[in-house]
Order: structure tokens, then C-alpha cells, then sequence
């Protein structure tokens, strides 16, 4: 193919409207020049006929050369030589615009032109047109594979994905092409690479299908590594999905955000971290929540027979606090490495508070803490639930100061939750439930709350001020139900 | 402007189950208990009632109510009867 001047113009520029006529007037005197608009076909038109142009330029249909080229901005004129780029002038340059032109053999009447002018911005670099046309590239190229669904013209958008059944009974933010694709930007993952299988029908989560529902939860982008690895987390055969979506039981998945990312991500690990006012922290949640519901194919009130339920099954998220903490984080104690992020996801209650404004010692507190440990599910109920302490730095100084790791905190936790058999036997106390006494020969022998010290999980995060801390109690635990679990956050942000 | 946003679901159609055919008299029945504190009550009167009809009943359970029963378990089931029973509790 002999070398061409490829001119792209668009019709709401000043500039191109300079240049269009030269570049017209050598078209038709035999030059080998092809002009390509970069606007509709009614506005290019306008243009040609505004301008007296001879021939209406043509399309460059879906900006394919726009964006192939990628000018800055329009006129662009580019020497392409059989397809590859010899040489281009943005804007209006008449000197390096005419040297261009001899190199293919014509002279351009460049005589009514100004010397210098900068052009427009070339159209594909609008942001919603870039959005566009990188959805429509995902697309083509099998990125994205998702069935499209249309909603009309004459309905409400936020009333129709409530009326298809695809919310939590909150807005969601439509997941256009153009926002799913921008947040796959952000995971260096295959959109198509399976994430895991949600139960309870065993749907298959993509890192597309994953994204699709963090954009309608109305996660921040950045966001969605951390939705991934909570998505892989969760899909883990021995954290029991099945059974916590189905169970009568009010726990849903609490995510824990272990690592220097939640900072990143702009996460709350301080003050109200487990209350309103932070996007991160509302949504990692319940984006994983409504992965369960649409790819899962959970339904409140069909699969998930919640008797209550509890507000944190909308979403449970937050991240742990590494400023002042007295140990090591979550995710490295579960053998993540240091300087790495995790997600650790356990099947929780709706959190309860633990007061203690007069411990100073570390024993006296890890008392206090306990008697609240005990009272998870029933406090006559042993050996069925995990617990998950959220100590307050408030609370976490004391520990600090005396030298406490978190193995010491949970033994002596371990230790103190245990109560004489006498106590939980059924009928003791008024109360029926508890132990069957034909397992209760020695009323004084003690039991244990916890069927060992490290099913007591320890996270930090909270507000400076307040000697508080929060107490969760699990779904059933261990083997027989959910065992906790975490995943690492890949690097990518 | 019509607006199109992509599919959150797994895009599966869920599959409609029929009722169980009636089974005729001397079919073997399992009772599937899903072990929850006195599943066992109720099975042994839907028990008692299918034995009253003259059904051979195979009592079964899962190793526990958390998690759905073990494929191996299913299968040994499938082989061994004609119908599962599963009980439901609370």
C-alpha cells in the first residue's frame, strides 16, 4: 500500500474546521489523503456542508483508528506507510504539516492558515467515551462474558434490579459494561478465572461475576482484590457456606481486612470502624453478600431460613488496626506473611459490647472479657460456638504494657471461660438448657467454653478514646460447622 | 435512553424438581437424619408409619446438620433405596 495522510477531525473543532478544506482541496486534486471524523454521520455532515467541503469525510466507526493512533488531539494527520506510522502533526502546525505532505508527493495550499494553533481533544480521550470503548474492547476480546440485560427506556433503573430480584433491598449501583470494566482494571486476574463456586447452587464466580456485584455494592474500585480473596475465602469447603447461608441461625460472614492494603484502600480501622461513614469498609462486605445472593443463588426467607438474621448480613467488614497493635496481626498469626494483606472470614453474630473502664491489670481484663465470652449463644451452650474478641485500643494498651502476645491472651481467656459442670448442667439456674447431667459426675469439674485456646480469634481495631471492646459470638464452630478462614490479597492496586 | 448492565447471577436456571412418584408397598425408604437435636423424634414416627404400611425403612444421618451430606453418603443411599426421607428440625 503507497504512503497516505490519515487526517482525523471531529465537527466541534475550531481547528479542524481549518484544516478540513486543505486537506479536502487535496483530496480531490488526486493527493493521497484520507480524512476520517471521529464524529456521528448527521454532525459530520453538518460540518462538510458548513465548510463547502466536496466530500463528507468518513466515519472512523467505534474510533477504531482513534484509537489505534491515540492522538492527544484532533487534527491529527499521520504518514502511515503500508498501516505503520512514518510520522504525525497534532494540531495545526503549517510548516511541519506541509513538510509531512511532500513526503508523500503533494503540496498542500496551506496559504490561509495561521502558523500555529493547538487542536481539541481527540474524542476517544473523553473519559465516558474511553469507558465505552474499552467495554466494547472487553467485550470483542472475551474479557467480559456476561449475559446483557437491558432496561428500558420507560423503567426506573434502581426499581427494576429490585423487581428482577437482584438486590439486597438496598439501591445498587447499575453495573454498566463501562464501571465493571474499570474495575477489572484492578486486579491483575483473568476476568474469566474462576474465584470459586457459591453456594448453595454452586454458582461459578468469576473475577467478572465478582466485579459486576462489588460495582453494585458500591465498592471502590481499588477495592476488589479484597472482594476476591474474601469471594476465594469463603467458597472454602471448611467454612461451610452451605449450611451458614441455609441455617436458622442469625450469622452471616464477617470479612476482617489484616494488612497494610485496608490503608490503602482507604479502609476505617479506627473510630466507628464497625459503624457507617466509610465506603471500603461498607462494602467489601456486602459486595461478598451479594456474590452469595446472585451467584449463589441464596434468597432470604427461601435458602436462607434465618429465624432473625442480623443487620450484618447486608455486609460485615472491617479492617484491623496495625497502629499501636499490641501483637501481630490476624492475618500473619494465620500464617500469612508479614507486610502481606489477608482476609479472614468468620461466620458471626451481630457484635456485642464489652465495658470495662477499671481493669488496669491485664488479668482483670481478660476476666471481664471472659465473662463475656461466655455468654455467646447461651452462656449453659460449651463447646458449640468459636469467638472473635475485637479488643479497643483502650484496651489493647494493657496487654501491651504487661508484655501479652496473643497466645497469652487467648490461654488465659481459654482458661477463664471454663465454668464448673454443676452450673451448665440442664435445669441449673432455672434454665433448660445446658449439658445433659448424665455427662455431669462431678458438679465442680470445670468445662470448657471454647473447645480450645486458639478458637478464640483476636482482632484490634477501634477509636483511640473508650476502654471497650466487642465481642462476636460464631455460627457453630470447628469441624461439625465453620471453621474460620483467610486468603492473601494479591498485590495489585 | 435504554441502559444495559451485565448479569450478576451465575446465569443457571434453577431446575424444577417433581414430586417423588408414589412408591409402592415393600419400596425401601431411607430416613435421612440431618442431626439436629431431636430429628430423631420425628423420624421415628414417620418411621412407624411407614413400617404401619408395609415399607421397609433404612435409617441414615449426616455427619452433621452444617454441611450438605457427603457425596459417598448419597450415593450410598441411591444405591440402597428406593426413597430418601430427609428431616427437617427447630
Amino acid at each position: 500500500m503507497a504512503p497516505e495522510l490519515l487526517v482525523l477531525v471531529k465537527h466541534d473543532c475550531p481547528v479542524c474546521d481549518q484544516v478540513l478544506p486543505v486537506f479536502d482541496d487535496a483530496r480531490a486534486g488526486g493527493a493521497p489523503v484520507r480524512i476520517l471524523s471521529q464524529s456521528s454521520a448527521p454532525d459530520t455532515a453538518e460540518q462538510a456542508r458548513r465548510l463547502g467541503l466536496g466530500e463528507v469525510p468518513a466515519l472512523d466507526e467505534d474510533l477504531e483508528a482513534s484509537v489505534r493512533y491515540d492522538p492527544d488531539a484532533v487534527p491529527a494527520v499521520l504518514l502511515l506507510d503500508g498501516g505503520a506510522e512514518r510520522g504525525r502533526v497534532e494540531g495545526l502546525d503549517r510548516a511541519r504539516l506541509s513538510a509531512l505532505a511532500a513526503q508523500v508527493g503533494t503540496t498542500l495550499d496551506v496559504s490561509g492558515l495561521p502558523e500555529h494553533r493547538p487542536g481539541c481533544a481527540s474524542k476517544a480521550r473523553d473519559p465516558e467515551v474511553a469507558a465505552r470503548l474499552a467495554a466494547r474492547a472487553a467485550r470483542r476480546d472475551g474479557r467480559i462474558r456476561s449475559r446483557v440485560l437491558t432496561v428500558g427506556v420507560l423503567e426506573d433503573v434502581h426499581e427494576a434490579l429490585h423487581e428482577r430480584g437482584l438486590t439486597d433491598g438496598l439501591p445498587v449501583v447499575p453495573p454498566t459494561p463501562e464501571r465493571v470494566v474499570a474495575m477489572l482494571a484492578h486486579s491483575s486476574r483473568s476476568p474469566q478465572d474462576l474465584v470459586g463456586s457459591v453456594p448453595p447452587y454452586d454458582g461459578e464466580a468469576t473475577v467478572e461475576k465478582v466485579a459486576i456485584n462489588a460495582v453494585m455494592a458500591g465498592c471502590p474500585a481499588e477495592a476488589l482484590p479484597v472482594v476476591l480473596a474474601a469471594v476465594e475465602a469463603a467458597c472454602r469447603p471448611e467454612f461451610a457456606l452451605h449450611g451458614l447461608i441455609a441455617t436458622t441461625h442469625p450469622a452471616g460472614p464477617t470479612v476482617i481486612v489484616s494488612g497494610p492494603h485496608a490503608d490503602r484502600i482507604g479502609m476505617n480501622a479506627g473510630g466507628n470502624s464497625l459503624g457507617q461513614g466509610n465506603r471500603a469498609n461498607l462494602t467489601i462486605g456486602r459486595a461478598l453478600q451479594l456474590v452469595v445472593r446472585n451467584v449463589g443463588g441464596s434468597r432470604p426467607g427461601v435458602e436462607d431460613r434465618a429465624a432473625h438474621g442480623q443487620m450484618g448480613k447486608v455486609g460485615s467488614c472491617f479492617a484491623e488496626r496495625l497502629d499501636g497493635m499490641p501483637w501481630a496481626p490476624l492475618g500473619v498469626a494465620r500464617g500469612v506473611d508479614a507486610g502481606d494483606t489477608a482476609v479472614v472470614l468468620v461466620a458471626t453474630e451481630a457484635p456485642r459490647l464489652v465495658i470495662d473502664q477499671l481493669a488496669r491489670e491485664p488479668e482483670a481484663l481478660a476476666a471481664s472479657f471472659a465473662l463475656a465470652l461466655r455468654s455467646i449463644a447461651h452462656p449453659k451452650l460449651v463447646l458449640a460456638m468459636d469467638g472473635l474478641l475485637l479488643v479497643g485500643p483502650e484496651h489493647g494498651r494493657v496487654f501491651a504494657a504487661a508484655g501479652w502476645d496473643r497466645e497469652r491472651l487467648c490461654e488465659e481467656l481459654f482458661e477463664r471461660t471454663k465454668a464448673p459442670a454443676g452450673e451448665l448442667a440442664r435445669g441449673a439456674g432455672g434454665s433448660a438448657e445446658g449439658i445433659d447431667p448424665k455427662w455431669v459426675s462431678d458438679p465442680a469439674m470445670p468445662v470448657q467454653k471454647f473447645a480450645a485456646a486458639d478458637r478464640i480469634l483476636l482482632a484490634y481495631a477501634g477509636g483511640d478514646a473508650g476502654l471497650f471492646s466487642m465481642v462476636f459470638g460464631t455460627w457453630v464452630a470447628g469441624e461439625v460447622g465453620s471453621t474460620p478462614v483467610h486468603a492473601r490479597v494479591e498485590d495489585w492496586l | 435512553m435504554a441502559l444495559e448492565i451485565l448479569d450478576p447471577t451465575a446465569e443457571q436456571t434453577a431446575v424444577e424438581r417433581p414430586l417423588a412418584p408414589g412408591m409402592p408397598a415393600g419400596a425401601r425408604i431411607a430416613l435421612l437424619d440431618i442431626r439436629k437435636p431431636r430429628g430423631d423424634v420425628f423420624l421415628d414416627t414417620v418411621e412407624a408409619t411407614l413400617v404401619e404400611r408395609g415399607f421397609s425403612v433404612e435409617r441414615t444421618a449426616k455427619p452433621t446438620f452444617t454441611k450438605p451430606a457427603p457425596p459417598d453418603l448419597r450415593s450410598e443411599i441411591a444405591e440402597r433405596c428406593d426413597a430418601v426421607i430427609e428431616a427437617l428440625a427447630d
